[in-house]
């Protein structure tokens, strides 16, 4: 099924197209992850022009988490204040990613640098997620468990000044934080075209120090409100959301966050994550491949 | 005096001479507009014409016949990737100021036996006589290199062509080639040169038009995309939660 993409300017194959979403929208499904890790990437190997595949999977990432954050609020999981200020900063982000692409594109260095991005953030986290869900498969079967993470927030969170009261996150600390998490988040998820749920997600845990009932949820929500202010970005910057791709990505990609939804509830929780790690890692190892061995071109072509 | 008008004479007899001689050339091509919009996958141009004598007998026995099909030219900034501290990134770059987007050849014979170096570069018959006006002082070492890279990049993209062989004449009277568009063919005005070349000598040369342009709903959405980004944006953003939307309504009833 041939379909003709009006703003990447060049025919792909539909059905890859909707199966690519399919795949990340299965993932997101299992682990509440965008999935825009994995989609933009392939899109690009596939031959879509990067700028085009970064701002199109952004909207792909909206519609996997629109039915995640309507399940988690059913049940309570969504901070909405937290994640309220998280997106104020998600919103200020791709504001300044905008800038940041723009000066990245004209200084010739924006693909180099994305790749940098990916390697550094996917290898870090993906590596930190391996570690931790063997440590979990060994303590499984040994029987011992692990000794739980004691919830608090990193003293740097602690520093920063005015005091505003979380109640569902269960946490009395600077906005600051939050709005600065966000705005992180906001410029990779411009950069990038990922939703930042693998990063969001630990962070929250770890850093902020979150109850985790409300993580997952929050994080959703930020995403949500992140990944639709970076295509209105795109759309009034850089004009390089192709809907027709859009639209196949999205189709795959819900229709695949349900069924992995469903999926979720049966597996064994810590060997998907084993599988989300390698995943991750693979992507690293593909970039870091074009990056330090040879890149896939050596000449680009950009308008004058 | 008589030597002077002796002169004008064998000039005279010179233009005729060669005038009569010269070849018409009748080109055309399959298509003057292609279209891009939902389906197209690439197409193919049939380049093809007649090569007759002023008398209108057969001539192409004795001539080479040459097609050029070319893009709209750019200004672009080319850049290469060197490898820096063990990252390859992009380290050095060039400007050009009228590459092709595309650029297709095709021709009875290898154009190096057809034509000497200085007329293939006149003519630009052949990807390596592309005149890419790099802007500012550049050897011509390092702008043969980025030559190189931008041709062999473009040419695995299939934006750039060379045929050798690849017209065929028949009967000494019709040629034909044909030349492929990929999918991903840049929109704007092409030309469709056709060059009858002669014992190193272009005689004869003709030139058609052909766009290349979106049409329908493709067109539209370019359209829209460019002109109105908020509006399309929200477009985007409703068509993206809509979608994820109804999928969890339709999954919950199952």
């Amino acid at each position: 099924m041939d379909v003709y993409l009006p703003i990447a300017n060049l025919s792909v194959n539909g059905l890859i197209i909707v199966g690519l979403g399919a795949i990340t929208g299965i993932l997101s499904g299992i682990f509440g992850v965008g999935g825009g890790f994995l989609t933009t990437p392939l899109m690009i190997f596939y031959g879509i022009p990067p700028t085009v595949a970064a701002a199109s999977a952004a909207s792909q990432v909206t519609g996997a988490s629109v039915s995640g954050v309507f399940a988690h609020s059913r049940r309570g999981g969504v901070d909405y204040q937290m994640g309220s200020v998280m997106v104020a900063g998600g919103i200020l982000g791709t504001g300044i990613g905008a800038i940041l692409f723009n000066l990245l594109e004209q200084l010739g260095q924006i693909d180099t640098v994305i790749n940098i991005l990916y390697v550094l953030l996917l290898g870090s986290i993906g590596s930190l997620m391996a570690k931790e869900s063997i440590q979990a498969i060994r303590a499984e079967r040994s029987g011992v468990p692990i000794a739980a993470r004691k919830r608090r927030h990193h003293p740097m969170v602690a520093s920063l000044p005015m005091r505003w009261r979380f109640y569902r996150s269960g946490l009395y600390i600077s906005p600051l934080a939050p709005l600065l998490l966000g705005m992180g988040t906001g410029i990779l998820t411009m950069l990038m075209g990922i939703g930042g749920g693998f990063i969001l997600v630990p962070a929250m845990l770890y850093i902020l120090g979150m109850s985790a009932n409300v993580v997952v949820g929050t994080s959703l929500w930020q995403i949500l409100f992140t990944t639709m202010a970076t295509t209105m970005m795109h759309a009034l910057t850089t004009h390089a959301i192709d809907i027709v791709l859009a639209s196949m990505l999205l189709l795959g990609s819900v229709t695949g966050a349900q069924i992995g939804a469903q999926f979720s509830q049966k597996a064994n929780p810590v060997k998907l994550r084993l599988l989300l790690a390698t995943i991750v890692l693979l992507v690293a190892a593909r970039m870091a491949l074009g990056l330090g061995y040879r890149p896939d071109e050596i000449y680009s072509v950009a308008p004058l | 005096m008589s030597r002077r008008l002796a002169s004008v004479l064998a000039l005279f007899a010179l233009v005729m001479l060669t005038g009569a001689r010269d070849p018409i050339l009748v080109p055309e091509v399959s298509q003057h507009e292609v279209n891009l919009q939902q389906g197209f996958t690439g197409t193919e141009l049939l380049l093809f014409g007649a090569l007759l004598t002023p008398e209108g007998s057969r001539a192409a026995q004795d001539y080479d016949i040459v097609v050029v099909l070319k893009g709209p030219t750019r200004s672009i900034v080319l850049r290469e990737k060197q490898k820096i501290a063990g990252i390859w990134i992009n380290a050095a770059s060039t400007e050009l100021r009228s590459a092709p987007a595309y650029y297709a050849i095709a021709s009875t014979r290898p154009i190096s036996e057809i034509v000497d170096d200085k007329t293939a570069a006149i003519y630009e018959l052949g990807l390596k006589w592309l005149q890419l006006s790099p802007i500012g002082a550049i050897n011509p070492e390092e702008q043969a290199r980025f030559a190189a890279g931008l041709v062999d990049l473009n040419r695995r993209h299939g934006l750039y062509r060379e045929d050798e062989g690849g017209v065929k004449v028949s009967e000494q009277v019709l040629y034909q080639a044909r030349i492929g568009l990929p999918s991903s063919v840049p929109t704007g005005a092409y030309t469709a040169e056709t060059f009858a070349i002669s014992n190193g000598r272009v005689v004869a040369s003709a030139s058609s038009q052909v766009e290349v342009r979106k049409q329908g709903v493709e067109l539209a959405i370019a359209h829209f995309s460019d002109d109105y980004g908020f509006a399309y944006g929200l477009l985007a953003v409703v068509v993206s939660v809509g979608m994820g939307w109804l999928a969890g309504r339709l999954f919950a009833l199952v």
